[in-house]
């Protein structure tokens, strides 16, 4: 199945748009952004009764870059696989966006943009933020789009923090919600995980405070660092094995004299450490890794996921993968004995997969076949069908 | 199968919550979402069956029942229902009392291996029954318990477990005529709406 449908037809060239949201952008941590710029892309049409809207929302280091290919270039989008015509986000019969989000580095505004203020970069003084702060800028998205009500809000890991912030804070403007490998809370492991990666970039000399960008330097062995374990927490053990072994990619460990010797695991995570740290901000990664540890759903809500998600009206998809350690199944359990106890529509499915918390971004035929079959129906009850 | 879900309709009231057990493809579900209004959610571990509970619209959660019900509070459905699928738990009495913890009132069936077709076949051929009901070998079976009509209500004595009421169900003349006689013997399929006592 999965072979098939990777040679579903792509969306095709695609185009970044822009706007600059002049409503000002009142934060939680009190700060208001008078205006902010967002970059982002949409695949296929909104419909007449422009009801047929699907925001896409990305985690840590996703951009808006979710499907097709830019003119002159061969990279696809990041979930190529599941967005696209007659795929399982179908751009046939969903108008679907995807935005980058302030605080990261991909064009909307965040710590690389200019402080009108101070006619400088943020950099490490741009605010604090929250899911919520994201969840608010993309509701002045849907109200420049004109869309009242989205079909479905999907996201994987920090996204599917998203997508329940979502269905708190604007219960009726969400008909579905799709909650993917992510969690209500980071648990200690995961807080300290992500703390790990921030000491990695503060430690690198070139960081300066995060004041990089006006001396004219990057932290990029800081934070190719803070990738690389980052990295390692998005697999498996099992996946590793099978992917890297012990194979070495340079050097003989039979001839004792043959000095270097490398691990072909060792090359893949120095490739993917420097590969981010050149297309990535270090003060972005802080904020957002920041983001995801304060993010607790419930907080406001008496600690009561039930209380929480009372607030809700949507219906809830809750997937998981097997073998993700980083968001383990066990939490988006959690996420549905709750949903469950508060009475809401949910389904929850565990997919058998050994490919860690990255499994959400890679094809797998059970996920595409329960999400295509879960928006199918979306898409079926927008025209009127059962 | 689909003659069984008319006795749980009726059972069931418009409006209320309701848990199915091992739910396959969601069939029993949907009726009850349409014709009952009902907030339904299916158990169920069948990828497959899973993936169409999803496409048809009715919440599924992928759990094993064998692995305990403890994520669902005392009480917090109206009515768990459970089909033809009691034989195949690792511990039927003890999904029993889960079941019973749960949910107000409980629906079981499940197939009587003390019909006289299936004592038949173990008298006659000396092999295990494999029926319509029992399509298994015994080597290869998801049925590892089985039990009669007179073993279940047995059962229910012993557990001081309520019978609200009972049905017998065979297809074919003469079971028809004579199930309600002799049910252990004549019965094919039975379904029990139970409460606590």
């Amino acid at each position: 199945m999965s072979s098939e449908s990777t040679s579903k037809k792509s969306i095709g060239i695609v185009k970044t748009q822009s706007v600059r949201i002049s409503q000002p952008l009142k934060l939680a941590c009190g700060i208001v952004l008078t205006e902010h710029e967002l970059i982002y892309e949409t695949y296929g049409e909104l419909n007449a009764q422009r009801n047929n809207g699907i925001l896409l929302c990305h985690a840590l280091s996703g951009d808006h870059h979710a499907a097709g290919f830019y003119e002159g270039d061969n990279r696809p989008g990041w979930w190529e696989h599941y967005v696209g015509p007659g795929k399982a986000i179908d751009s046939d019969r969903f108008f679907i966006v995807s935005v980058n989000n302030i605080g990261s580095c991909f064009g909307s505004t965040g710590p690389t943009s200019i402080n009108p203020q101070t006619s400088e970069p943020w950099g490490a003084s741009f605010p604090s933020l929250r899911a919520r702060d994201w969840v608010e800028s993309q509701r002045l998205l849907m109200e420049h789009l004109n869309i009242e009500c989205w079909a479905a809000i999907i996201g994987g890991s920090l996204g599917g923090m998203q997508a329940m912030r979502w269905s708190l804070e604007h219960p009726t403007k969400v008909r579905n919600a799709v909650v993917i490998a992510s969690s209500m809370k980071l648990t200690a492991q995961n807080i300290a995980f992500n703390e790990i990666a921030r000491r990695a970039i503060k430690s690198d000399p070139d960081f300066c405070d995060g004041n990089y960008l006006q001396q004219v330097k990057a932290p990029v062995r800081g934070l190719a660092l803070a990738r690389m374990i980052g990295h390692v927490t998005y697999l498996s053990d099992e996946l590793m094995g099978q992917k890297f072994g012990r194979e070495l990619r340079i050097g003989d460990l039979v001839d004792r004299n043959a000095d270097p010797v490398e691990f072909q695991v060792e090359s893949y995570l120095n490739y993917q450490g420097d590969k981010f740290s050149d297309s990535f901000d270090a003060n972005s990664y802080i904020l957002i890794t920041k983001m995801l540890d304060y993010f607790d759903l419930s907080r406001e809500y008496g600690n009561d996921p039930v209380k929480a998600f009372g607030h809700s009206e949507c219906n809830f998809l809750v997937i998981s993968f097997s073998s993700d350690w980083r968001f383990a199944p066990e939490r988006s359990r959690e996420i549905t004995d709750a949903l469950l106890a508060a009475d809401r529509p949910v389904s929850y499915i565990e997919i058998e997969s050994d490919k860690g918390h990255d499994a959400f971004l890679l094809p797998n035929a059970r996920y595409e076949d329960a999400l295509g079959g879960y928006l199918s129906r979306v898409a079926d009850q927008l025209q009127g069908g059962a | 199968m689909s003659q069984d879900y008319g006795f749980i309709r009726d059972w069931i009231t418009a409006d209320s919550k309701v848990l199915d057990l091992g739910c396959g493809d969601g069939s029993l579900l949907l009726q009850l979402q349409q014709k009952h209004n009902i907030l339904g959610y299916g158990l169920e571990i069948d990828p497959q069956s899973i993936s169409q509970c999803i496409a048809r619209g009715v919440n599924v959660i992928e759990q094993d029942l064998n692995k305990g019900l403890t994520n669902f509070a005392d009480g917090s459905f109206d009515t768990v229902v459970m089909t033809q699928a009691l034989q195949a738990m690792r511990y039927p009495h003890l999904v029993l009392d889960e079941m019973l913890r749960i949910g107000r009132e409980c629906i079981i069936t499940f197939p009587n291996f003390g019909y006289w077709g299936t004592r038949a076949y173990l008298n006659f051929r000396g092999r295990m029954p494999v029926t319509k009901q029992l399509a298994y070998q015994w080597y290869d079976t998801p049925n590892i318990h089985f039990f009669t009509y007179a073993d279940f209500e047995a059962l229910c004595r012993e557990r001081e477990i309520n019978i609200l009421n009972r049905r017998t169900m065979a297809e074919d003349f003469p079971d028809k005529q004579l199930k309600n006689l002799w049910p252990n013997l004549f019965t094919q399929t039975a379904v029990y709406h139970l409460s606590r006592q």
